[in-house]
């Protein structure tokens, strides 16, 4: 009895989520105008905006950039599968798209579809995150160079001259790019000596589990000046435990605060002189695509590195946070 | 010695023997470590507060959540026989809901607050009574039953709020996830306090606590005596409902921001484990709130032992797995009773000594 | 002679721990016989059954199948020696075929040869007169129809004994009969059938042969000729009828029909078919009958634990609805139920928590009992009972049976009902407690309670009950008081036939 209601159960939950996946592949431009041009289709593969902060930014992107008022009919496909992308994608090539846009769930499986993307004469790009298939089989790649935010940030603490760095390093998920990216240039401080270790440990992207973290120490007595988080999120952890405990933070405080992904909030917390930097990780691909669809822009290399910023709170405009802020 | 140790065994304690002596051997291990490990002290905050720290306290405040949503897990395995494994998604929900209505207002007041707070709760309730109805109407497991808001639930808090992590900044909220001005305790640990003397009213002021038992242990029994088992299941639902509420507003308030993705994520486990822990049987019937709670702390406990041995960030989770392994089995009904026997051996022994002494 | 014996199951033990389930059973079966197993609950038949079909082992004794020794280690082996095993619910696939059913699990690869097989059960459907098509998904077919293809199956695995356990609990008469014939036609093609029932009329209508078990041992093997039903009852409940005697009459009262406290007419449930029955205040009456007569589906759908489906009912002469146990116990009524471990204690709660349970309730979710009170009334009645536990926080389940009954008696007695159902409260508890029931059952009647009493011990029942109803095949058959409450009567009731006393 119970099996079988289990199995009910679980053909109803497929059943919504097919239908959640068909109603989301509907979404976005639907104005195909009747001039002998026509708008250019582009159809967009993508994780869901639900995803993070980061996603919806990039969706809401490309919504901007393949708009109908800049020419371009846009269709959509979001999920966080692999097995789910890959349809999508057929789906596309079958419907007949011009331009085909994939974020890919995982790295492998693409090499068909791709081809036959090729054979169709429908030309492809990726953004965000690589796949592992030959070059030839799509035009560009634009990317986050995850190691080179990490070199930036460093770069940054490092040209503070303080008289000695003792760093809490708190983690993102272990594995993630992020986290391997933006883990490798302060490693190698460590390494060299240069900089202090003071404690490494993973809060998993987790705010509360930074704050603990941070408590941890500070409990412990042991001295520090510089939180080095891997996210915006788990810097904000870092900074209250440091409230609680009365240590001063940003600008003329005790401890340098730097944290990552440049959410309009942590901008604004630059701003308020709370935190000192912020590394960006652009979710902007969109305009370059576009710009080399319509040829404004050539490609010389197939791997683009999207240029990201590092922001100093010293320095931060309120025009950098409504450019470069994501959220509200 | 060897009597003290029996006696706490034979019954003394009893339901709390496990979470007792666990809670004794974690402070003793870190005495030994480092006898300064539990030493608090007062510090000015940088709100200009004098406040209480140390690890004691970062324990105490942190378990928290965990401690409210413990002591509501509790009721619902008793009397479902079952855990919900939701409570991590529905308090994101309910942190979502909140913050929803704090951010509607334009500024933030003592009314908004309450009122976003109410808000968060019955949003809380009515999944709770969504899951409580799958259990006690349909007749589901209650871990199938709440799978599927485990699933969903985060994704239903994205809706809510959108995908980047909304801020809400405001001395009120700080003061409820930090410190009240003047008071040098922590407000989550009042808020604990606060839940936990509400459920000693509700205990002695109902019927809950008998009702909840007899429902767990014999559901035909109780119902041939008068009891409506759906509603009491469905009202433990709710009441976890209403801690999720609080778990989610307590995770919020702490650093004023939602993150949909990640606000007390994977803390259905541990919660189930602070009830387990604490002596409760996972298949429902007696229980013991205080063990649930006590149960929260040795989770925390370990946790923040674990970070201030600086054991590397892998291996956290593992070390936690291990010990965690030995105290369910040190609490299974199989050692146990091979403890009892072991101690009744040396009983008779004993009592054959002395006879023969007095022989 | 020799020749037609099938099987034979000789000084058959079995120990569970604590009790002797089996002492030196024996058990014959001849070729083509239907053979009926009979006795009370308890008795030991499933016992034997299991032991047979090789879900138990035995303790001691012997099986031997057509004159060989064998020893069977599980009921796949049992099928292998041809011994098959139909029960009540059906153990078959629903959503399969007719065909499938028949041959799932048996042979290699069996349903890829679909064709093959879908004839092969169309033909055995056929010869056995199945109204059934092997094509046909089973879930379609009517629950009677369902049994034949289990039986089907176990005929088409050449068995040579069929164990048929309970067939007809859940078929209308039209499928009795439908059965019926198919047992008489195997019958003739020579199988040797074991039918276990709770139906005595049904014994006699379709059996050659009955063996009686009591207490887990054998009162005989009879031809149906030479026991009559009234025979049968006796040998089953373990009285001769010559034995019988009168004694310990209860003194007729009469009653005005003003003093009814309780009058059900045609009420039924989803477990008992309708019935009339009317108590007044003071009175104990019982309802009496073998088990699964329906004596304890009746006195449950009073009290509203099963789904009450129909019929109206008065309490002081005031319509009322029962439908749910709390409403019986509003209007003052208690029910201890007759299986105590199931029905009855909340074996982990202490004898406090368990005796306020009922009151509590009454009293309603928010006006607790309080911990001093809850205390002075288990004290009470743990000294009224004479309740013998280590203390008032001990938990119900260490405690022995006749005092756990105790507990539950006190947790009605607390509630000072009007009426009180007793299913079989005296059930499994030592002789001195259960006079001690008795003694409080007409106490209670004394302060103008009144009490119905279920008991499988008739005896117990005369010496207590002014009234009793009679209960047989779910149908009240008799109603016996004044002169006709003595043993031979209830016996000569509850057997039916020739001297049915309708009441």
């Amino acid at each position: 009895m119970t099996k079988k209601k289990f199995g009910s159960l679980l053909l109803i939950a497929s059943l919504v989520t097919t239908l959640l996946f068909s109603a989301c592949t509907t979404g976005g431009g639907t104005g195909s105008s009747g001039g002998s041009k026509g708008p250019i289709k582009v159809g967009v593969v993508n994780n869901p905006p639900s995803e993070s902060g980061y996603r919806e930014a990039n969706v809401k992107d490309m919504e901007a950039v393949f708009s109908a008022a800049n020419g371009y009919e846009l269709k959509t496909a979001y999920s966080l599968k692999n097995d789910e992308q890959l349809q999508a994608a057929q789906g596309f090539i079958t419907e007949g798209v011009d331009y085909l846009l994939i974020s890919a769930a995982e790295t492998t499986g693409w090499d068909e579809v791709l081809k036959k993307a090729k054979e169709a004469g429908i030309k492809v790009f990726l953004f965000d995150r690589m796949i592992d298939v030959d070059e030839s089989l799509y035009e560009a790649a634009v990317v986050s160079d995850m190691s080179k935010e990490g070199d930036t940030a460093v770069e940054w603490l490092l040209s503070q001259n303080l008289d000695e760095y003792n760093v809490i390093h708190i983690q993102g998920a272990m594995g993630s790019d992020a986290q391997i990216g933006r883990t490798g240039a302060l490693d190698a401080q460590f390494a060299s000596g240069k900089m202090n270790k003071v404690v490494q440990q993973t809060a998993t992207w987790d705010e509360a589990e930074a704050k603990k973290i941070v408590e941890s120490v500070i409990n412990s007595g042991d001295d520090f000046n510089v939180i080095y988080a891997e996210n915006d999120g788990m810097a904000k952890g870092a900074v209250a435990a440091l409230d609680e405990a009365g240590i001063s933070h940003g600008i003329n405080g005790k401890v340098v605060v730097m944290g990552f992904d440049c959410n309009k909030w942590a901008l604004r917390e630059l701003k308020a002189g709370n935190w000192n930097y912020d590394g960006q990780c652009s979710p902007f691909q969109a305009q370059i695509i576009s710009d080399i669809i319509q040829g404004k822009k050539t490609v010389t290399t197939k791997k683009i590195i999207n240029e990201e910023k590092g922001f100093d709170a010293k320095t931060l405009t309120d025009d950098d946070i409504n450019t470069y802020g994501l959220g509200e | 010695m060897k009597d003290k140790f029996q006696k706490i065994f034979k019954g003394g304690l009893g339901q709390l023997t496990i979470p007792i002596v666990a809670i004794l051997f974690l402070v003793g291990f870190n005495l030994i470590r480092d006898p300064s490990f539990f030493s608090i002290e007062t510090t000015l905050n940088n709100n200009g507060n004098m406040v209480l720290a140390g690890n004691l306290i970062s324990i105490i405040n942190g378990a928290s959540e965990l401690a409210v949503l413990a002591m509501g897990m509790t009721l619902v395995t008793a009397a479902c026989g079952g855990q919900d494994i939701s409570v991590g998604a529905a308090a994101a929900i309910a942190g979502s809901a909140f913050v929803k209505i704090l951010k509607s207002s334009p500024n933030i007041t003592g009314f908004t607050v309450v009122a976003a707070f109410l808000f968060a709760c019955v949003v809380a309730m009515l999944f709770g009574a969504f899951n409580g109805t799958l259990v006690s109407v349909f007749k589901i497991q209650p871990m199938i039953a709440t799978l599927i808001l485990y699933t969903c639930g985060r994704s239903i808090a994205y809706w809510i709020n959108g995908g980047a992590t909304p801020t809400v900044s405001s001395p009120i909220i700080n003061a409820i996830g930090s410190f009240i001005p003047g008071v040098p305790i922590p407000t989550p640990v009042l808020i604990v306090a606060a839940v936990a003397i509400i459920f000693v009213l509700v205990f002695h002021f109902t019927s809950l606590g008998l009702f909840t038992q007899s429902v767990g242990i014999n559901g035909s029994a109780a119902r041939l005596n008068g009891i409506n088992s759906t509603f009491i299941k469905l009202l433990s639902f709710i009441i976890l409902g209403l801690c999720v509420a609080v778990a989610g507003t307590i995770g919020v308030s702490r650093l004023g921001l939602i993150n949909h993705e990640t606000l007390l994520l994977d803390i259905e486990m541990d919660a189930i484990l602070a009830v387990a822990i604490g002596g409760n049987s996972l298949g429902g019937g007696k229980f013991k709130i205080s063990g649930s709670i006590i149960g929260a702390y040795v989770i925390q406990m370990l946790t923040i032992t674990l970070y201030a041995m600086k054991v590397p960030s892998t291996d956290v989770k593992a070390y936690k797995a291990i010990v965690i392994i030995l105290l369910v089995v040190i609490g299974s009904p199989v050692i146990k009773s091979k403890f009892q026997k072991y101690i009744a051996k040396i009983k008779s022994n004993r009592q054959r000594v002395s006879m023969k002494g007095a022989e | 002679m020799q020749d037609t014996t099938l099987l034979q199951m000789r000084h058959i033990n079995k120990v569970f721990p604590g009790v002797k389930a089996l002492s030196d059973v024996d058990f014959t079966l001849r070729k083509g016989e239907i053979h009926a197993l009979m006795g009370e609950n308890g008795a030991g038949k499933s016992t034997l059954i299991k032991i047979l079909t090789g879900v138990y082992g035995m303790d001691g004794g012997e099986i031997i199948v057509e004159g060989m020794n064998v020893s069977i280690h599980s009921p796949q082996d049992a099928q292998n020696k041809g011994i098959s095993t139909v029960y009540q619910e059906i153990t078959l696939c629903p959503n399969l075929t007719v065909a499938e059913n028949m041959f799932i699990g048996r042979e290699e690869s069996t349903l890829v040869r679909h064709k093959f097989y879908e004839k092969r059960a169309d033909e055995i459907l056929e010869k056995l007169g199945i109204p059934a098509r092997a094509a046909q998904q089973l879930g379609s077919c009517s629950l009677a129809v369902q049994q034949m293809v289990a039986i089907a199956r176990a005929v088409d695995m050449e068995c040579k004994v069929l164990i048929l356990d309970e067939p007809t609990s859940s078929l209308d008469d039209k499928e009795v009969n439908m059965l019926f014939n198919l047992m008489r036609d195997l019958k003739k093609q020579g199988v040797g059938i074991i039918f276990v029932t709770h139906f005595l009329e049904q014994v006699y209508e379709v059996c050659d042969r009955i063996t009686v078990l009591r207490n887990g041992e054998l009162v005989g093997e009879y031809l149906i000729e030479d026991l009559p039903q009234v025979d049968l009852v006796a040998k089953m409940i373990g009285k001769e009828l010559d034995e019988l005697s009168d004694f310990g009459q209860i003194e007729e009262k009469q009653y005005d029909s003003k003093d009814i406290f309780y009058e059900a007419e045609s009420l039924s449930s989803s477990d008992a078919m309708p019935f009339d029955f009317c108590i007044h205040k003071g009175e104990v009456n019982g309802f009496t009958g073998l088990l699964g007569s329906g004596r304890s589906e009746s006195v449950r759908a009073i009290f509203g634990a099963d789904k009450v489906t129909g019929g109206t009912v008065k309490i002081k002469g005031e319509d009322v609805k029962i439908t749910k146990p709390v409403d019986a116990m509003k209007h003052g009524i208690g029910y201890l139920a007759e299986d105590r471990k199931r029905d009855g204690i909340i074996a982990e709660l202490s004898v406090r928590e368990n005796i306020i349970l009922a009151l509590q309730v009454m009293k309603g979710f928010f006006k607790p009992i309080s911990r001093s009170e809850a205390e002075a009334f288990a004290d009470e009645y743990i000294k009224v009972l004479n309740i013998k536990t280590a203390s008032r926080e001990t938990p119900v389940g260490s405690l022995s049976g006749g005092n756990q009954q105790k507990v539950i008696l006190a947790r009605w007695l607390l509630t000072h009902p009007d009426y009180l159902i007793l299913d079989e409260p005296t059930r499994g508890i030592d002789v001195g407690t259960k006079l001690e029931i008795q003694k409080l059952v007409l106490k209670l009647a004394e302060d103008g309670v009144s009490v119905t009493f279920i008991s499988s011990e008739v005896e117990e029942m005369l010496r207590t009950c002014s009234r009793l109803i009679v209960m047989r095949d779910r149908h009240v058959v008799g109603e016996l008081k004044g002169q006709d409450l003595n043993q031979a009567q209830v016996m000569k009731t509850i057997a039916g036939g020739e001297t049915q006393n309708e009441g």
